[in-house]
This record gives C-alpha cells, sequence and structure tokens, in this order.
C-alpha cells in the first residue's frame, strides 16, 4: 500500500494525540478509512448519524479541555456535522471537523454527493480548509488543530478532495505547534480592575464557559476577596456549589439569588462569559448600578452587548490569579446578609413532577460523575438543581440550544474519561433526535446512564405556550407516539427499566446507576409542569417571576 | 449599544492574505449584521500574496467597532485600519459615457471635463467616455455636472484609501523581520 494523503492524514492526528475519531464514512471519504486499517493505534468510534459524530467529538471535547474529533463524508454526511460545529461555535468548543469531498476535477460540477460545505459552514467555523494537495495536507491539519485549541477555542473544518486523498505523499508530518503562552492581561488593566474591585461595596463575580480551565484560579479569586459567585450555564462547576458564596445560576431560569445580586450590585466582574441575552435580560435594564469589569480573551465580546467599563483582555486563569495576588478582602455584612436571605428562596420540588425526578437523580450523583442534558425543561431543572464542585462535570448545550446533543455527548465524554461515570438527562422530545446512537453504545459497550424524563410533551415549548400564547398547545403533545423508551432500549441490548411516581423512583434510580454497563432509566411524570423561577424573554432579571402563576402548575 | 443610534459611513482598509472565499467571509461577515457595504474595492499589494480591501460601511460607531473585531478575528485577515482614527488619502475612478448630440455640446462637454481633470478615453459620433478620479464628492459632482447632457452609463469603482505618512498600515511586528514574512503561508 503507497503512502498516500489518507496516511498523512492519519500520522499527523496521532502526531497531536489526536487518537479517537468519531466518524461514519462513505464514498467521499473511502481512502481515509482504507488508510485507517493501517493505524492500529487509532480508534474510530463509528456511530449511526453525523449528528451524533459531531456531539460526541463536543462531549470529548468538553469534559477534557482537548480538541474533538469528528469525521464524514461528502454532501449529507457532511452537511450531518452543521448542527454540531454551529454548536461548538457557540460555546467554543475545540473541534476538528474533517470532511470528504469530490474529486478536485469534479468539485463545482453538482457532482453525486457534492456539497459545499467550507461555503456552508464559513459563518459557523472558527476557520475552514479546502485541501488543495496532499503535500499542504498535514501542514493545514496541524494548524487546523492549533486554531480550534488557541486563545478563544472553537470548531475547525478541514475538506479533503478524495484525489487528494488517494495522491502519494512523501513528505514529513509537522510536529505539533507549541501550545501558546496564556494571554496575559495589560498591568495597566489589572490596576484598573483592582481600583474598582476595592471600592466595591456590593460586589458580585460573574463566571462563564470561558473559565473551565480556571476553576482554580477563580476559585481562589473569589475567596480571596470575599466576593459573591454567580456561574452561568456554561460555568456550572467552575466555582464549588458547595461554597457559601455560591449563588447560583443567572438569567431566565437563575436563582432569585443570582438575579437579585445582578440587580443590585455596584460591581459586576465578568469572567470567560459573553452576556449572552438569556444571561442579561432586557439589556438596557441589567446590573443598572454596576460598575462593569469584563474579563475575556475575545476582544470582539468586550462592550458587544454590555458596556465594559473596565475591559480586561486576557486568559480567564492568568487574571484571575493575578486579581488574587493583589486581594483585600472585602467585608459587607448588610450585602452578604441581604444574599444569604435571597439564597434561601429556591423552589422544593417536594411533589411528583419533572423537577422531584431530576432533583432525586442529581442527589445521587457523585462529584465526579459528568452530567450531560439535552434542551428544554429538563435541562434548566438539571441546572438549577445539581451541584456541581468541579469543571469539566457538566455538559450541555447553551449556545445554539440544541436539541439531540446530550446523548451523543455523554457518549463522546464516557470514552474521554471511562474512568468517570457519564449520566444524561434527556427529555422524550430531545432523545429521540439522536436516539439511534444507542447503537453506538451496544457496539462499544459504554456504560452511559440515560434518564429520559417523560413528560410527554414539548415541554419547553409548551411552557411559553401556556404562558404567552394562551395554552394553544400548538404542535407540542408527544405522548400519543412515544416509543415505550424501556422497550427502545431493550430493542439495542440496553438495559432499562421505568419509574412512575414517587414510591418507585429510589430503587429504580439505584438499580439504574449501579446497573453494570449502560442503562436507560424512563421517569414518567405529570405533564403540565412548568420551570420556575422565570424571567420571561425580553423582560428584566428584576422582573422576574419566582413561582408558577396562578392556575400553572410548578 | 442603546446609546448610539445615528448611523454614518465607516471607511476601513483590510489586509488580508490572498485565499480562496476571503472576500465572502469579510462580506457575509458584515452582511449577517444587517449592514450594507457600499463599496468595496480590492487589489493586490507590493507582498505578493497580500491583498488589500478597502470597505465601505453604513451603521452606528458601536456596531461597527464590534465588527472590526469580529474581522479581525478571521485567520486570513493580518490587519483592520479604522480611517477615522487617522489622517487618509482616499480616491474613487469613475467612468462615465456622455451622449453628445451636437458640436456645440461637444465643445462644452470637454471644457468642463477639462475643469474635472478628466480624461477622454474614449471618443465617438454620439458619445464621449470620460475617467475621472478624485474623492467621492468630486466624482458626484462631475456625475451631476454631465447629467443634463444625457448620461447613458457610469461605473464606479467604488473607494480606496491609504493613510497618510511615511508608515505603512501594516506595522513592522506583523510583518515579522521583514515585509516578507508576511508571506508565510497561514501553514508551515
Amino acid at each position: 500500500m503507497k503512502r498516500t494523503g489518507a496516511h498523512a492524514l492519519w500520522e499527523t492526528l496521532l502526531a497531536h494525540d489526536l487518537t479517537t475519531v468519531f466518524g461514519y464514512p462513505g464514498g467521499a471519504i473511502m481512502p481515509v478509512y482504507d488508510a485507517l486499517t493501517a493505524f492500529p493505534d487509532m480508534r474510530h468510534v463509528l456511530v449511526r448519524h453525523e449528528q451524533g459524530a459531531a456531539h460526541m467529538a463536543e462531549g470529548w471535547a468538553k469534559a477534557t479541555g482537548e480538541v474533538g474529533v469528528c469525521m464524514a463524508t461528502s454532501g449529507p454526511g457532511a452537511t450531518n456535522l452543521v448542527t454540531g460545529l454551529a454548536d461548538a461555535m457557540l460555546d467554543s468548543v475545540p473541534l476538528l471537523a474533517i470532511t470528504g469531498n469530490v474529486a478536485r476535477p469534479l468539485i463545482g460540477t453538482d457532482a453525486f454527493q457534492e456539497a459545499d460545505i467550507t461555503g456552508i459552514t464559513l459563518p459557523i467555523t472558527k476557520h475552514n480548509y479546502l485541501v488543495k494537495s496532499a503535500a499542504e495536507l498535514p501542514g493545514i491539519v496541524a494548524e487546523a488543530i492549533r486554531i480550534a485549541r488557541s486563545g478563544r477555542p472553537g470548531p475547525v473544518l478541514v475538506d479533503i478532495p478524495k484525489d487528494v486523498q488517494l495522491e502519494a505523499f512523501g513528505g514529513e508530518i509537522p510536529r505539533p505547534h507549541a501550545k501558546p503562552e496564556p494571554m496575559r492581561p495589560s498591568e495597566a488593566a489589572i490596576e484598573a480592575a483592582l481600583e474598582v474591585l476595592r471600592g466595591a461595596k456590593r460586589p458580585v463575580l460573574m463566571v462563564g464557559g470561558g473559565s473551565q480551565h480556571a476553576a482554580a484560579e477563580i476559585t481562589e479569586f473569589a475567596r480571596a476577596w470575599n466576593l459573591p459567585t454567580i456561574t452561568t450555564l456554561m460555568g456550572l462547576g467552575v466555582f464549588p456549589a458547595s461554597d457559601e458564596l455560591w449563588l447560583g445560576m443567572p438569567g431566565m431560569h437563575g436563582s432569585v439569588a443570582a438575579n437579585r445580586a445582578i440587580s443590585n450590585a455596584d460591581v459586576l466582574v465578568g469572567i470567560g462569559l459573553r452576556f449572552d441575552d438569556r444571561v442579561t435580560g432586557k439589556v438596557s435594564r441589567f446590573a443598572p448600578h454596576a460598575h462593569i469589569v469584563h474579563v475575556d480573551i475575545d476582544a470582539a465580546e468586550i462592550s458587544k452587548i454590555v458596556r465594559a467599563h473596565t475591559p480586561v483582555r486576557g486568559d480567564a486563569g492568568v487574571t484571575a490569579r493575578r486579581l488574587a495576588q493583589e486581594a483585600t478582602r472585602l467585608d459587607n455584612p448588610e450585602w452578604h446578609a441581604k444574599l444569604a436571605d435571597w439564597k434561601t428562596r429556591f423552589i422544593r420540588h417536594d411533589h411528583w413532577s419533572a423537577g422531584y425526578a431530576v432533583k432525586a437523580i442529581t442527589e445521587r450523583l457523585a462529584p465526579d460523575d459528568i452530567l450531560s442534558t439535552d434542551v428544554g425543561q429538563h435541562q434548566m431543572l438539571s441546572a438549577q438543581l445539581a451541584r456541581f464542585e468541579k469543571p469539566r462535570r457538566w455538559l450541555t448545550s447553551g449556545g445554539l440550544g440544541t436539541m439531540g446533543f446530550g446523548f451523543p455527548a455523554a457518549i463522546g465524554a464516557a470514552m474521554a474519561q471511562p474512568f468517570v461515570r457519564s449520566v444524561v438527562i434527556a427529555g422524550d422530545g430531545g432523545f429521540q433526535m439522536t436516539a439511534q446512537e444507542l447503537a453506538t453504545l451496544t457496539r462499544y459497550k459504554v456504560p452511559v446512564k440515560i434518564a429520559v424524563i417523560n413528560n410527554s410533551f414539548l415541554g419547553m415549548v409548551r411552557q411559553w405556550q401556556e404562558l404567552f400564547h394562551e395554552r394553544r398547545y400548538s404542535e407540542v403533545y408527544l405522548g400519543g407516539d412515544n416509543p415505550d423508551f424501556v422497550k427502545l432500549a431493550g430493542a439495542y441490548n440496553i438495559h432499562g427499566l421505568r419509574a412512575s411516581n414517587e414510591a418507585e423512583l429510589p430503587s429504580a434510580i439505584d438499580a439504574w446507576l449501579s446497573h453494570d454497563g449502560p442503562s436507560l432509566l424512563e421517569v414518567v411524570v405529570p405533564n403540565e409542569h412548568g420551570v420556575f423561577p422565570m424571567v420571561p424573554a425580553g423582560a428584566a432579571l428584576d422582573e422576574m417571576v419566582e413561582t408558577a402563576p396562578q392556575g400553572v402548575a410548578q | 449599544m442603546t446609546a448610539y443610534t445615528q448611523t454614518s459611513d465607516f471607511l476601513l482598509s483590510l489586509i488580508v492574505r490572498d485565499e480562496p472565499r476571503v472576500l465572502t467571509r469579510v462580506a457575509s461577515l458584515i452582511g449577517r449584521r444587517g449592514y450594507n457595504i457600499k463599496s468595496l474595492s480590492v487589489g493586490t499589494t507590493e507582498v505578493p500574496g497580500v491583498s488589500r480591501m478597502t470597505i465601505v460601511v453604513q451603521g452606528d460607531r458601536s456596531i461597527v467597532e464590534n465588527a472590526i473585531a469580529q474581522l479581525e478575528k478571521l485567520q486570513d485577515v493580518i490587519k483592520v485600519v479604522d480611517h477615522a482614527l487617522e489622517k487618509f488619502v482616499d480616491r474613487e475612478l469613475v467612468l462615465v459615457k456622455v451622449r453628445i448630440e451636437s458640436s456645440e455640446q461637444r465643445i462644452e462637454v470637454r471644457h468642463i471635463a477639462e475643469d474635472f481633470r478628466a480624461r477622454i478615453v474614449d471618443v465617438g459620433r454620439r458619445a464621449l467616455m470620460f475617467e475621472v478620479t478624485g474623492d467621492e464628492g468630486k466624482i458626484t459632482a462631475f456625475i451631476e455636472q454631465m447629467r443634463p447632457f444625457g448620461i447613458i452609463e457610469t461605473m464606479r469603482t467604488g473607494r480606496v484609501a491609504l493613510t497618510r505618512g511615511s508608515n505603512a498600515d501594516i506595522p513592522s511586528h506583523v510583518y515579522g523581520e521583514g515585509p516578507t514574512q508576511a508571506l508565510e503561508p497561514v501553514i508551515n
């Protein structure tokens, strides 16, 4: 077998220690799959849909902080990756997507299974390449990996025509680019931030997903200054939930304490976050009294949505450590007493509901467990109720809100961290969007624990219809035709069980979590429960609805 | 963001690598933010492998500033120059084809053209074609002067701009040791 561009691709991935690839073969990537047989050190995970491959690679990346790799053929294979790439773009996930394309002479001729994937993915990748020759292939892949992991991480796509994969390659494989030093903030910016902090009476620290790698420094910073700390949906776990300073999650389904703290703060330090509209609510009334210090590595994020009075451009970890070094403990008993009072205001979920089920499940998780979710009510409930002590234990689709994300992401995470338990909480709607990956689970015997919270509805859409569309439940009822999820698992030879009430739940959870191998737990919950607290879309954080309005189930 | 509502024209120069789709990347990034590109000129530079674009975007200050920050993130964009920050020279070139109905008209049109230092680039029995360079105001004024005679068609290139003074828009730290460093392929 002669050495080809396809061989060079695998050699380059191995040289970068990227030894697991989630993919699906097809016509235009067959030379790559053919060459794979020569690389026994490479683990290829055969998925059942390319979207699954992209989300598994994301789960891998989110759980480790390293680049996840997915692979697909041209045309429909490549377009099936698109949702995962958009998801990775919005959540800043380092991803390398390799796609095959038709041979160079056929490009642009509407050839069989041809799609202009570099054109399609232009706005949803950090960068992308169409490889023109085998000679430049390894260099491009090395550069793509560097771009994916540097600065603000993100997805990079490399599209390789079939004849480039087959072209003879006699060159060298480049050594990996050195990891760049984390970006130091300027001393002037640090001084400015310190001055603001020292004068703070009602400070609050808000930490986002861009701080996942900097949990130790962030925790040190918050404790040294005695800063009440909020973690966004993507930042959950960066600061330990058991710490007294933790106020919960901000935004649309955030905690009373977090949202009140933002509305009343005089200084808000945001680190590694982008002030998403689900976090800010009405922007003009977001943190109206606060001097905002925004720390971010991406210059384009600073003052994009919320004006930063003190911008600090730098790596979250380096900046937090620098600020911690100059700590002055801020004690304001009045502020802390207020926050303590707000912290007592949360919903207790003491009757049979999705919230009750999610609470019961998350309470039984160990601090090391990785919890993935899909998108919807169960996601927000999980974010509200799970208690994360460590970073990279919480995998969810925040920016794009991708239904179907949770289950494949949990598989990817389980493969990345084989000694850590990987649990997914999904809804009956989202689970069915990528449920075919049950086959992948069976094939690789990954012991992922799946909980399907079944309320027979697209619950979050239903909640909005209930609140904002006068209960016109348009096309959101799934109950009549949902599968028997336990039987569905059984069809793939996966252990399954069901709980339908409070009495059945505890022992079912125990049996499910302790099962040796993959297992699915279907939890049947009442149809019409909502997620509260809630800030209605377009409203300000201080207009938060703490409990369900009259006539609406909690 | 809400504090700014006034829109105006922003003249930007982009120094970019000659790679496929750079133009698309730039145009789509700005278009995605809902702003129209009023004019766009692209050409190669004195450095092989490096092109220069001059673009005019209409928008409010804060959005354009963010667009600049986003453009700077593109891998193929070496530098973005916001011409609002320094003095610059800008020019536009236009070809104008003017209808000629009589010899008196021909003389009158040629006189106006002389005042604008416009060159005649094509002579026909019923039409003259002029080439004019100048800033946006001069070009517009020339077209307005010619309008009464009957403009058959025009083609404007859009604006091109360079910062005044002896410094290059790409400072040496971007080039590295010398200008040729900018040519290093993206991959190595």
